[in-house]
């Protein structure tokens, strides 16, 4: 198990270095010039400033270079400063990196705790007008643009009926541990970004637990005099869950992306909304921090997908 | 002695698309305690779905058992509500499956699938269950079981698989066991170990057992009566021994002469049954072999016969057929030594052609 994880890590590495080559890439031959665009309508300045200004974030050597003297700086975790805040962009990144992981694991916690159960329920009730309405609401869950869901509820939920706050995690002025107040923040974000998922879920272990339900084992457990329960619960379904954790392992990618049109959409002080900014801004040094993060962030789901594989299914050896 | 099971009129049927199936249509036998039956058929004749219905197991739409009772131990069993049918299932009957790769769950561990029944229907507390589960592996002869209880299926081959479902079978001591093709998925070599095995353990503990298998050379050595179906009836029932030597049922013998012999002097050809089956959804009305009979006759496709006794065998010696039967416009099989008199060998012409039209048509 050691040696697996080990190598895990090593495949890792070149992932990471092409992630990094691309972004950096994109991010600097993109149209636009970062110190042009603040100083922008600023009196008195010459191009002599400018020039030093260039120099002075290194933004005047060589594309290949700078991108050489990046990574030689990010080894020592040192993402650079924001051209905006003029802090230390990891330092703004990571500050914020737990207000989307918040939103997204609270997402991930409710695709599962309504997907799983509306996918078995569909497949136990099938062709029954339940498994119809479970199948239209998963159409509908992949049809709907979260963008717009999330302005709808906004305009139902916060503006006629105010029951919900429309923006922001916190009300201002209230206690850091307030968790009704967050409770109250986190419902309507978390609920239309996790709506892809369990429209997805519910349709991948309705599948799984017909076609489980069909196998000659779980024959067995009947002819064993087991009840209903425990075969379903006990024979069946770890048997379904095992094609699921294929689809996790990719979620948290689709959250942590999907939570940048979120964020934006309910105003949530996340790292998807702070990199879209600074991507509008052309803050580069925080787009490459943001960017950088979140791949170590899908590297590592990716790994703990791996990993869990082999503690679902015994069949899977990890040598 | 009191009959531990009594199936009376069975009808299951399966309701799909293409019309109602008749799957086993008016099928009854009884089995003493202890008594050892073969159901032998060729595939679609019924005999699983016999097996599953005796369990309740038939899986509900689109299957349905529509008529008769199964008298288990006193009991009828298409009376009893769930809690005693699973009461019953793996406690009393237990089932043996064809396919071992696929009949056990692939992500539990062997010690947890045969404990489960232990503590279930035993009341055994998991201590108990594990060292009762090591000591079942080691009846059936896996070797090391104390160390192989934990392992999962996959790291047993197909052969020690089976031996684990036999293990399952007899861990609650069940009066009767079901064995539905439990040598067919495996090797040869392998088919008659398990073979021995399960006839040695259940006469160690007197445990009844129908062995349900296409292959007559399965149950020669191993039960003490043979019921032969068809289409979803019984067409012939003998002890084995009687069957073996004088069959009754132009069936049983085309199954016999598809059967390799090693004391024939001379190499003889294998003379396979022409024709297909026929279709459960409307079964012919007459005899349900008729269509494929070398020595039929106008009152085969005209009636059907019953169940019977027939002359010139042992008294509870039993066949569904016309020709040998003794009754007004039959018996002209009477005296018929199938060994030696193959039949109207132009209607053997004409089920071959009917047989080579209807799979061009496919």
């Amino acid at each position: 198990m050691r040696t697996f994880i080990l190598r895990r890590l090593l495949y890792a590495i070149p992932t990471l270095i092409g992630i990094s080559i691309i972004t950096f890439a994109i991010v600097r031959l993109s149209p636009g010039d970062p110190i042009r665009f603040f100083t922008f309508g600023v009196q008195d300045i010459t191009a002599a400033d400018i020039e030093r200004l260039r120099a002075a974030y290194g933004l005047d050597k060589p594309i290949p270079l700078q991108y050489v003297d990046w990574v030689g700086r990010i080894l020592r975790l040192d993402f650079g400063r924001s051209l905006i805040y003029n802090k230390d962009a990891g330092q703004l990144i990571l500050e914020l990196l737990p207000n989307t992981l918040q939103l997204a694991i609270t997402s991930l916690v409710l695709q599962l705790v309504i997907g799983v159960p509306l996918g078995v329920v569909a497949a136990l009730k099938r062709g029954t007008w339940t498994d119809g309405a479970i199948r239209v609401f998963g159409v509908a869950g992949h049809a709907v643009p979260a963008f717009w869901l999330g302005l709808m509820l906004i305009l139902f939920f916060a503006v006629q009926l105010r029951w919900l706050p429309s923006q922001g995690m916190l009300t201002v002025g209230a206690d850091v541990w307030d968790l009704p107040d967050r409770l109250k923040h986190i419902l309507l974000p978390a609920f239309v970004l996790s709506l892809t998922g369990i429209a997805t879920y519910s349709r991948i272990l309705r599948t799984e637990t017909l076609d489980v339900l069909g196998q000659d084992y779980v024959r067995t457990a009947h002819a064993k005099g087991l009840r209903e329960r425990t075969v379903l619960f006990v024979h069946a379904l770890r048997n379904a869950l095992i094609p699921m954790v294929t689809a996790l392992g990719g979620i948290l990618a689709v959250l942590v992306g999907g939570a940048l049109v979120i964020e934006q959409v309910f105003s949530w002080p996340g790292l998807g909304r702070f990199t879209f900014q600074a991507a509008i801004a052309k803050d580069y040094p925080v787009i490459q921090a943001g960017t950088m993060i979140a791949s170590v962030l899908l590297v590592a789901s990716y790994i703990l997908r791996d990993i869990a594989y082999a503690v679902v299914d015994p069949r899977i050896t990890v040598k | 002695m009191a009959d531990l099971l009594e199936v009376n009129d069975l009808h299951t049927q399966f309701f799909t698309r293409d019309g109602v199936v008749h799957a086993v249509d008016g099928v009854s036998f009884s089995l003493a305690a202890g008594e050892t039956l073969g159901l032998v058929g060729e595939s679609g004749c019924g005999k699983s779905v016999t097996a599953l219905s005796l369990m309740r197991l038939i899986p509900q739409p689109p299957g349905k058992i529509t008529e008769g009772s199964i008298v288990f131990d006193g009991q009828d069993v298409l009376k009893m509500d769930d809690d005693d049918i699973r009461g019953i299932r793996g406690n009393n009957v237990a089932m043996i499956f064809q396919d071992p790769m696929t009949s056990l769950n692939p992500v539990l561990t062997i010690s947890r699938q045969i404990s489960e029944a232990l503590e279930l229907h035993l009341k055994m507390d998991k201590g108990e269950a594990r060292k009762r589960t090591i000591e079942l592996l080691e009846l059936v002869g896996i070797p090391s079981a104390k160390k192989r209880v934990d392992d999962y299926p996959h790291q047993f081959s197909g052969g020690m698989r089976q031996r684990v479902m036999i293990a399952m079978a007899l861990s609650c001591n069940p009066k009767l066991i079901l064995a539905d093709e439990p040598t067919t998925a495996l090797d040869v070599t392998i088919q008659a170990q398990i073979l021995d095995l399960l006839k040695n353990l259940a006469r160690e503990f007197r445990t009844a057992f129908i062995l349900i298998t296409h292959d007559l050379g399965v149950v020669a050595g191993m039960t003490q009566r043979i019921h032969v179906m068809y289409a979803g009836r019984i067409v012939e029932k003998a002890d084995t021994g009687e069957l073996f030597a004088n069959p009754k049922m132009p069936y049983t013998w085309g199954l016999l002469r598809s059967i390799p012999r090693l004391d024939e002097r001379r190499k003889e050809k294998l003379i396979p049954i022409e024709g297909l089956p026929p279709d459960l959804i409307a079964p012919p009305t007459g005899c349900r072999f008729e269509p494929r009979c070398q020595y039929r006759r106008d009152i085969c496709r005209e009636k059907e016969p019953e169940l019977a006794a027939v002359p010139n065998a042992k008294p509870d010696h039993e066949a569904r057929c016309w020709g040998t039967q003794n009754v007004p416009g039959g018996g002209w099989l009477v005296a018929t030594d199938w060994r030696r008199e193959v039949g109207d060998t132009s209607v053997i012409e004409e089920i071959r052609r009917g047989d080579d039209t209807a799979a061009a048509g496919e």
